[in-house]
């Protein structure tokens, strides 16, 4: 699973992870924007759809009637058409940033490689359908910028050996400009955003329960930053065209148009090489060089009862329930895509088969992971407990993605790894604490609503807040368990969380033998299965 | 539970992603042509002479054709090449041979040029060869004319119309 390119990913994810925690500390980790990027995207779509439509009422399509009829609506109707005008373009910029900043983050943490190469492939066309509706958006507004978008635009299709007559003869001069262009426009700024949908529909095909609606508290947060930007700094043209004089100095909007000087100034078969070149880079990215996956998970029809809790956590569709097929008396049974999955092993922290408590016969859960089993994560939970020495146990339950855990160990602190803070069942907590192998048991894994393998650390937390099967029991106390979810960079703020617990346990320690008989006594026999 | 504080800083993170949206979408001011230059733009689409003259079929020609081959003039596709100038105050400033397009070198020759000049009093001179003379020009225009700052001169060719047309 090593990333192909560290030199930039590194840095990259540095920044990421600082945003992150710095941002963290402002919202609550489910309205981070960081971590809603996706959603944030749509709900700027939404936007930008509801004002066009508005918008589109008003225009006039033509030559001498565009630029008047948008000045109408931003001057005349200011209220309505003109807030609705800036709506568009801010809600526009915004959408290219979170899409651009989404594309990044996936590629600083390595996940557009493996079976994530296909939502990866269909954000790439969605990218360029955006980057084309937005300049012929501002093409449309037929004002000095929609001018020079128009001129440079075109010269540089005409380095394409396609067309019989050059293009940007369309714009020699005020007399050669043709109502069909605007007619063309329209069509392109329609049709063009429908279509990006359609791919956006086809890029979420390959995960769960995808975020394409933000939190509330984001959405209001977006939605009001919106409407003060577009009062105080409402979007207006910049002087009608006039293919007689040149656009010689213009306002351009840097998100959409930022390489239009380049295009301009560079010759054109470089920028079309370019452009090319990197489209094909970016495109093939996930197989340069491709993923080298973990073996995927694996069902165990013997220990399979059909039950579908795999399925319903699985974040990528891997799973599926088919009829029974061995004959015996159950409904369905698990099977694994193995195209599909990632190895996250958040399946078998579902299956409720996967019980360290299980002596008699062989830890064999349901559904598991062949290179990091159910079995070796109790071997190693019994060999660390051995190990642990000293007042306080802590047993932490580390996602290696996060990996700061191994860190932390001491003889004091045991530390398991795991392929994801969602493999682990809960079952694996009440073995540790009712069989006293550590006092406290930690869950480490990436940072909140960040789980790299997605809905790991959800998962985890519905689990142990007791919302979701399986459930932490009751036997054990809340407080002897905790979940830090910090990343790669929490090192410090999980050996504060590791130094808490210890004071924690130690206020409870009096308490410790009457629960653990009172626990004896309430669930006889429920333990060892 | 949220507080105060968490609102200041949420409210900072949207104001300062609000300022930033709000400037970048249409600062910093970019200039395309710098102040006091005129532009004149010089587009062509323009097919020259064919390179062999067509010349009448022999009645013994035509009867060897399948009848519905059959047609009076034998010519040839290919076209010459058409040089052009453009000078601007006596000075030459684009001098080329532009080649007719296409596999069969049978299209259009075409051309389309941006040149910066100081504005101000210009004579302007197009020049075009469209034949097989070998020395001299089939068109010229000459245009005396004051550039304004930023204007756009553009210099068009339709040979139907007399030639260089100046817009």
């Amino acid at each position: 699973m090593s990333d192909p390119f560290p030199a930039v990913t590194a840095p990259l994810r540095a920044v990421f992870d600082e945003a992150e925690k710095q941002l963290s500390k402002a919202f609550p980790p489910h309205w981070n924007p960081l971590l809603n990027l996706g959603a944030l995207g749509f709900f700027f779509y939404w936007i930008i759809i509801a004002s066009g439509v508005y918008l589109f009422i008003f225009f006039g399509t033509g030559a001498s009637k565009a630029y008047s009829s948008v000045e109408y609506m931003t001057s005349d109707q200011w209220y309505a058409g003109g807030l609705m005008r800036s709506f568009h373009r801010y809600a526009s910029d915004g959408l290219v940033v979170v899409m651009l900043i989404h594309l990044t983050r996936e590629f600083s943490l390595d996940r557009y490689r493996g079976v994530r190469w296909f939502s990866w492939l269909t954000g790439i066309p969605v990218l360029l359908f955006v980057y084309v509706a937005g300049v012929s958006g501002y093409w449309l507004v037929w004002d000095r910028v929609a001018q020079y978008v128009a001129i440079v635009a075109t010269e540089w299709l005409d380095h394409l050996p396609f067309f019989g007559q050059p293009v940007a003869r369309n714009f020699l001069s005020p007399d050669s400009l043709e109502d069909r262009f605007f007619t063309l426009m329209i069509f392109v700024h329609v049709s063009i955003p429908l279509i990006a949908l359609m791919v956006l529909w086809l890029h979420l095909q390959r995960i769960t329960r995808p975020r394409i609606n933000p939190p509330r508290g984001l959405a209001i947060g977006a939605g009001l930053a919106l409407v003060a930007l577009s009062i105080v700094a409402p979007a207006v043209s910049q002087g009608p065209a006039n293919l007689a004089e040149v656009p010689g100095a213009v306002g351009l909007d840097w998100f959409y148009l930022g390489a239009f000087p380049l295009l301009e100034t560079l010759p054109g078969p470089a920028t079309w090489s370019a452009a090319v070149a990197m489209l094909l880079i970016v495109g093939a990215a996930p197989w340069l060089p491709p993923l080298k996956r973990p073996a995927a998970a694996v069902v165990d029809l013997a220990n399979c009862n059909g039950c579908s809790r795999c399925m319903s956590d699985c974040p990528y569709n891997a799973i599926t329930m088919q009829l029974r097929s061995d004959g015996r008396p159950f409904e369905g049974e698990a099977v694994v895509d193995h195209s599909l999955c990632v190895a996250c092993g958040i399946c078998a922290g579902a299956c409720p088969t996967s019980t360290p408590f299980r002596r008699l016969s062989d830890l064999m859960p349901g559904i598991d992971l062949p290179g990091r089993s159910i079995a070796a994560i109790r071997a190693d939970t019994d060999r660390e407990a051995a190990r642990l020495a000293g007042g306080t146990r802590i047993m932490i339950f580390g996602c290696v993605n996060a990996g700061v855990a191994e860190a932390c160990r001491s003889r004091a602190v045991g530390v398991v790894g795991l392929a994801c803070s969602g493999q682990l069942p809960p079952a694996f907590i009440d073995y540790v604490i009712s069989r006293k192998l550590a006092d406290g048991v930690i869950i480490a894994g990436c940072a909140e609503n960040s789980c790299l393998n997605r809905r790991g650390g959800m998962w985890t937390t519905d689990r142990v807040e007791r919302r979701r099967d399986p459930r932490l029991r009751r036997r054990i106390a809340r407080e002897r368990v905790r979940l830090v979810w910090t990343g790669r960079r929490g090192l410090a703020d999980l050996r504060k969380e590791i130094e808490a617990l210890v004071v924690s346990l130690e206020s409870l320690g009096s308490d410790r033998p009457v629960r653990d008989r009172e626990i004896a006594a309430s669930e006889p026999g429920r333990s060892d299965a | 539970m949220l507080r105060l504080r968490n609102f200041i800083g949420q409210g900072a993170f949207y104001v300062a992603a609000a300022a930033v949206t709000g400037y970048l979408a249409a600062h910093p001011i970019y200039h395309q042509v710098p102040e006091g230059d005129a532009q004149i733009k010089l587009a062509l689409q323009h097919g020259g002479a064919r390179v062999a003259d067509c010349r009448r079929f022999t009645a013994q020609e035509l009867a060897k054709m399948p009848s519905a081959e059959r047609r009076p003039n034998d010519c040839s596709r290919e076209r010459i090449p058409v040089a052009i100038a453009l000078s601007v105050d006596g000075q030459t400033i684009y001098e080329d041979v532009l080649q007719p397009t296409g596999l069969s070198r049978d299209g259009a020759s075409k051309t389309y040029r941006k040149f910066l000049v100081p504005a101000g009093r210009h004579v302007i001179e197009a020049r075009l060869r469209d034949t097989k003379r070998g020395v001299g020009f089939d068109y010229e225009k000459r245009l005396q004319a004051e550039l304004k700052p930023w204007q756009n001169l553009a210099i068009d060719f339709n040979a139907e119309q007399g030639g260089f047309l100046f817009r």
